[in-house]
C-alpha cells in the first residue's frame, strides 16, 4: 500500500483530538459521563443520551474484524487487490479501516479474527490508525 | 396519511434509456417529464408542485417554465424519488397544491450536465472512510456482505440467484439494458470487482430519466389511465457512513421505513402481489426480503434459490430487471416506482397477472436512507 496520494482527512474543531492522537500513537474515543457509552466518531456530545458531558479517553487498540472487502479496481494511492475493513473495538465502536502486515486475501483475513491498532504515517500532519493481526496470546 | 387518498396518473420514463449522450442531465429530467404529462394528459401549467433530486427545484422549474406552489429537493440518494411520493401525498392531502410532478434525469454514463460528486476532505466522511481506499458506492456497498453472509448462511451460489432470477426478468423487458441468460457460473467467474462482489452482482451504469404525476384520488378517476393509488408509505435515515451502522446483519431505516408503510396501508405480507427491492448490488434484495419482514434473513437466500422470485414464482421480485440488468443511472429509486405502476396499471411488459398490491421500497446512499411505497390499484 502507498500513502502519498491517498485521500487525506482534514480534521475539524470536534475531531482534531482524534487526529493529534493518530500522530502521537494513540487511538482517542470518548465517552459519555451520564451513559457511560464509548462511542465514534468524534463529536462534543454522547449520540444515544444527548448528554454534553463527555471525554476523552485513550482507547486499547484491541479490535475485531467485523467484515470487509477486497477492492481490486484502482484507488489513488492503492495497489489493488486491498482490504477495505470494519473493525469492531473492544471499547464497542466500530471503524472503518485497512488491515495491515498480513496478506490481502480472503484466506488470511477471517471474520472475527484479533487486531490490534497501529498507525500509519501519511505526512507531517496526519497518521492514520490501521489494524494488523493481534500479537499471539494478547488477543481481546 | 389517508390510505387511497392520493394517487399516480401520470407515469414515463425518457424516450430512450441506456447510453443517451444526446441529451443533457436536465434535459433527462425534461424529456421524462413531458412523457408524463402526456401520459396524464396534462399540459405543464396544470403542475402546481414539483419534487425532484440529482438538479434541485429551482433549476427544474425554470428549465421547464414553472412556477409551482410548493416544492420538495429531498435528495438522500436513490431513494429519494420515494420519498418525493410520501411528501407529495401529504402535500395534496394537506391542501398545499393539486397535482405534483416528480422528475428525475441522470446522465449516469455519458455525463453530461452531471456535477461531479465531491466529499469534502473535512466531513465525517471524508476524514473517517475515504483516506482508506474508497471511492464510490462499488468500494463501499460490498464490505457488509461477508457478515451478513457469516451471520446468516448465505452461499455463494444463492447470492449469484440474485442475478440470474432478476437477469429472467430483463429477458421479458424490451427496454431491458441486459436481456441475456446467464448462470450462477457465469456470476462466479465474472471479473471481480470488490470481493466477495463480481461483475454481474454490480449495477450497470447508463442514462436515463422517469418521471411521476400525482393528484387527489378524487380527481383520479377523470384521467385517461387507471388510477394508481397510495396505500401507505414510510421513511427513514441510519448514517452517511457505512462503517456507522447499527450492524450488518440488517438496515435500520430499511426496517423502519417498510415497517411504517406496511402499518399505514395496513396489510400483510401474504397481501403483496408485486415486489420491488432496490437493488444497486445483488445483497440489496436479501436484506429487503428479511428488513421488510417477509421472512428471517436466514431464509433469503434460499427463497431466492428456490425461484420464489423468479418469474412464475410466489414472490415476483424486481420484475423489470432490476438494477443489475434493467438500467441504474446512479439514482435508481424512479425506475422501481415505475415498473410498481406499470405492473398496477396492468401494463408491465412482464406482468405479474391479477396483480392489486405492489411494495416498492428504496435505498440511498449505502444503506444510509430507505423509503417504501405501498401502491394498491383498487379503492
Amino acid at each position: 500500500m502507498t500513502t502519498s496520494t491517498r485521500a487525506k482527512p482534514v480534521p475539524t474543531p470536534e475531531t482534531r483530538h482524534y487526529w493529534e492522537g493518530a500522530l502521537a500513537g494513540e487511538l482517542r474515543l470518548q465517552r459519555c459521563e451520564s451513559c457511560n457509552q464509548a462511542y465514534f466518531p468524534p463529536r462534543p456530545f454522547c449520540p444515544v443520551c444527548a448528554s454534553r458531558h463527555v471525554h476523552m479517553f485513550v482507547a486499547s487498540g484491541k479490535a475485531t474484524l467485523y467484515s470487509y472487502a477486497i477492492n481490486h479496481r484502482p484507488v489513488p494511492g492503492f495497489t489493488p487487490p486491498y482490504a477495505i475493513a470494519v473493525v469492531q473495538l473492544a471499547e464497542g465502536p466500530r471503524l472503518m479501516s485497512n488491515i495491515v502486515d498480513v496478506e490481502q486475501t480472503p484466506e488470511a483475513l477471517t471474520l472475527d479474527m484479533a487486531l490490534e491498532v497501529t498507525f500509519l504515517r501519511i505526512d507531517d500532519d496526519i497518521a492514520l490508525p490501521v489494524f494488523r493481526p493481534a500479537t499471539q496470546g494478547d488477543s481481546p | 396519511m389517508k390510505r387511497n387518498a392520493v394517487a399516480i396518473v401520470g407515469a414515463a420514463e425518457t424516450t430512450r434509456l441506456g447510453v443517451v449522450p444526446e441529451m443533457s442531465q436536465i434535459q433527462l429530467h425534461a424529456d421524462a417529464a413531458f412523457n408524463a404529462l402526456a401520459d396524464a394528459g396534462l399540459k405543464l401549467q396544470d403542475i402546481d408542485g414539483l419534487a425532484c433530486a440529482n438538479e434541485t427545484p429551482v433549476q427544474i422549474a425554470q428549465y421547464l417554465g414553472l412556477a409551482p406552489n410548493w416544492v420538495d429537493g429531498t435528495a438522500v440518494g436513490g431513494c429519494s424519488f420515494m420519498m418525493h411520493v410520501r411528501h407529495a401525498a401529504a402535500a395534496i392531502e394537506a391542501g398545499l397544491c393539486t397535482t405534483v410532478l416528480i422528475t428525475h434525469g441522470e446522465s449516469g454514463r455519458s455525463k453530461i450536465g452531471k456535477p461531479p460528486i465531491v466529499i469534502r476532505p473535512d466531513s465525517l466522511n471524508g476524514q473517517f472512510e475515504q483516506p482508506y481506499g474508497v471511492m464510490g458506492p462499488p468500494t463501499l456497498f460490498p464490505i457488509p456482505v461477508l457478515r451478513y453472509m457469516k451471520t446468516y448462511g448465505i452461499t455463494d451460489e444463492q447470492l449469484a440467484m440474485v442475478s440470474v432470477v432478476q437477469r429472467e426478468w430483463a429477458a421479458l423487458n424490451p427496454r431491458a439494458t441486459f436481456k441475456d441468460a446467464i448462470t450462477v457460473d457465469d456470476v462466479l467467474n465474472s471479473r471481480m470487482i470488490n470481493y466477495p462482489l463480481r461483475l454481474l452482482q454490480c449495477c450497470l451504469v447508463t442514462d436515463g430519466g422517469g418521471a411521476l404525476i400525482l393528484t387527489s384520488a378524487e380527481r383520479a378517476r377523470d384521467f385517461p389511465q387507471r388510477p394508481v393509488y397510495i396505500l401507505g408509505a414510510g421513511e427513514s435515515v441510519e448514517s452517511p457512513m457505512v462503517s456507522q451502522m447499527q450492524s450488518f446483519g440488517s438496515a435500520r431505516a430499511w426496517r423502519q421505513s417498510a415497517a411504517n408503510a406496511f402499518q399505514e396501508a395496513g396489510i400483510k405480507h401474504a397481501d403483496v402481489d408485486h415486489l420491488m427491492i432496490y437493488d444497486a448490488f445483488a445483497h440489496l434484495p436479501l436484506y429487503g426480503l428479511g428488513d421488510l419482514g417477509f421472512m428471517p434473513h436466514e431464509a433469503a437466500g434460499e427463497f431466492i434459490a428456490a425461484r420464489h422470485t423468479a418469474p412464475g414464482g410466489r414472490l415476483p421480485l424486481n420484475t423489470n430487471g432490476g438494477g443489475l440488468s434493467y438500467m441504474h443511472p446512479g439514482l435508481y429509486g424512479m425506475y422501481a416506482l415505475q415498473e410498481s405502476v406499470r405492473q398496477m396499471r396492468g401494463t408491465a411488459p412482464a406482468q405479474v397477472p391479477g396483480a392489486e398490491i405492489s411494495v416498492c421500497h428504496g435505498n440511498g446512499s449505502i444503506f444510509a436512507a430507505a423509503a417504501t411505497i405501498v401502491f394498491g390499484n383498487c379503492v
